[in-house]
């Protein structure tokens, strides 16, 4: 059987992908995706300790993570179709209007 | 059981309410004529109303329903009541804002509404994934809320900003309830407490499950190094949004904030007590610094509020929730009296935010002027304002818990913001007036928030024992 620790170490490096696309990638969409891969990092690691510990709960958290990262995906790519019409593009670096 | 269902319901009955009302002004959003939009904010208020009723009921009824998830306690309805509070203000300072700006969206008031549903959730929740639930319901509403103004390109990039900012932080939170959850086989708090407690909880994991945790709440609620987001997104959102962010979504991060770590990890959180130290310095001080070189308003009450942040992590490093951070949310409800005043003076298309666009309007707009120089001084934790008070306690608590420099950090830090809120106040009495100012006119709605504001600081400020006796009996439960 394959030790449980080999599925924690995918979510945590499927997670950390996720960290380093936001940091490094410039396109809305694109860092739209690597926070949907955190998510699913997390759902990974969530069913990884239900099945360990026997348990359902952690199952179940998966469908509570799914529905809201669905209605996430709503709202955030209405946002960006928003700014897109106003601003023409799709990189994040010119939404600058504001300064960091 | 169906009594038992019925009863259980009560529990959360204030936020049943709050959904029944947020979807009947959706759908009657359309049936409303363009002219009558604030008919449908009128009706946001009468469920606020009616949800703070429900919520008075709720007291006496301490204990955990739905199979532990919901716990009704003091300070859970403190926080209720402060929310509403919150809502009420910004809908009704809302009324006419909308009105000038041309919004006519119905989905503004029923998405307070949900907003203010998800940070009742929040603060009544006894369970990991209910606190997840609770901030995202709140989450998504406020990314909407922040992008109301379609067509404005500032309003879509902070709505961007907060949305992509919001769910990466939202990531991090939920990968440390995972951890938690492996860790301790749950995610009730009480048990999670037990399982640590008892020694058979693996703790390595739950470490790295409160370093998440601890950055995905410091996002939430911007403390330094994690706020760099909240300028650019108060800045372009529509001015009562961002009254509306810089007090309720805080104050709930908060509550739940101090919850999951005095009740879950009582027995571990000391060894993130430096990190929670040095981030309140580091929140402070960057909050109060930045501050003074600001020349957009909004910018620098942005910055005043992640200074405002710092205070209230002092709270929480003190330890010794006696209702001292309590008192100081009861004081930021109250900023919400000066974003009113920087709505109004802000015209249409918020072209007026800079900060002279204030110069000589002292004596042009007594009431505008006078209020608003009572909300900066108590901001400025003047004697005689509820800010004054607000900070004396929680520089008291940390000064007992024998946190003496971090107290002598906020004090200066505190004598430092004095400089740029009484920058505004000279500019509004000692500049001229340009010649082609045109004075603009105060609403009733408008009026109602500025009297009840000034009610608020004045009777903190002067006669404080009421709301800190409410304060003190809203202490968390924790061993």
């Amino acid at each position: 059987m394959i030790p449980v620790s080999y599925y924690l170490l995918l979510s945590a490096v499927l997670f950390a992908i996720g960290v380093f696309g936001i940091v490094i990638k410039r396109n809305m969409v694109t860092i739209f995706m690597c926070i949907e891969l955190m998510l699913n990092a997390v759902n990974l690691t969530f069913v990884t300790f239900a099945r360990y510990h026997s348990l359902l709960d952690g199952q179940v958290f998966v469908f509570f993570v799914m529905a809201v990262a669905a209605a996430e995906a709503a709202v955030g790519l209405g946002i960006i179709v928003a700014l897109f019409r106003n601003r023409q593009t799709l990189n994040v670096d010119e939404a600058d209007l504001m300064k960091w | 059981m169906p009594e038992n269902i019925a009863f259980e319901i009560q529990q959360i009955l204030p936020d049943v309410i709050l959904c029944f009302f947020g979807v009947f002004i959706l759908l009657a959003g359309p049936f409303v004529g363009k002219a009558k939009q604030s008919s449908l904010g009128i009706l946001g208020l009468a469920g606020i109303v009616a949800a703070s009723l429900a919520t008075a009921n709720l007291v006496g009824n301490d204990g955990t329903y739905f199979t532990g998830m919901i716990i009704v306690d003091h300070f859970s309805i403190f926080f209720r009541f402060t929310f509403l509070l919150i809502s009420g203000l910004t809908i009704l300072s809302s009324l006419d804002y909308l009105r000038r700006q041309n919004i006519n969206l119905s989905e503004y008031h029923s998405l307070i509404l949900f907003a203010t549903v998800g940070m009742n959730l929040m603060a009544a929740s006894n369970e990991l994934i209910m606190v997840f639930l609770g901030l995202e319901t709140l989450s998504i509403s406020s990314y909407i809320l922040l992008g109301v103004k379609r067509t404005d390109p500032k309003s879509n990039e902070s709505a961007l900003k907060y949305f992509l900012l919001g769910s990466f932080s939202s990531a991090f939170l939920l990968y440390g309830i995972a951890l938690a959850y492996g860790a301790t086989k749950t995610t009730n708090l009480e048990l999670i407490a037990k399982h640590i407690l008892s020694g058979s909880a693996d703790m390595r994991l739950v470490y790295i499950a409160m370093g998440l945790m601890f950055v995905g709440f410091g996002f939430k609620v911007a403390t330094a190094p994690f706020h760099v987001w909240t300028p650019d997104v108060y800045e372009g959102a529509p001015t009562p949004v961002t009254a509306f962010m810089s007090v309720g979504p805080k104050a709930a991060g908060f509550a739940i904030f101090f919850r999951v770590f005095l009740v879950a990890f009582p027995t571990t959180y000391e060894k993130w007590l430096v990190l929670a130290w040095a981030s309140a310095v580091l929140t402070m001080t960057l909050g109060n610094v930045v501050a003074i070189v600001q020349n957009n308003i909004k910018r620098m009450l942005a910055y005043s509020s992640i200074a405002h942040a710092g205070y209230i992590l002092v709270a929480f490093v003190s330890g010794r929730d006696d209702g001292v951070a309590a008192v100081l949310f009861y004081t930021l409800a109250m900023n919400i009296g000066a974003f009113t005043i920087v709505a109004l003076i802000s015209r249409e298309n918020e072209q007026k935010i800079s900060i002279d666009d204030y110069a000589g309007i002292g004596f042009k707009q007594p009431l505008l002027a006078s209020s608003l120089s009572l909300f900066l001084l108590s901001l400025a934790g003047i004697p005689l304002t509820a800010g004054f008070a607000g900070k004396f306690f929680i520089f008291r608590a940390a000064i007992e818990s024998h946190f003496i420099w971090l107290a002598v950090v906020g004090v200066i830090n505190s004598v430092v913001s004095v400089y740029y809120y009484l920058r505004i106040i000279v500019i509004m009495y000692m500049k001229e007036l340009p010649e082609d100012y045109v004075p603009v006119s105060i609403s009733p709605g408008v009026a109602v928030v500025l009297w009840l504001a000034t009610f608020g600081i004045l009777q903190l400020g002067i006669y404080p024992d009421f709301v800190i006796s409410l304060a003190r009996v809203s202490v968390l439960n924790h061993h």
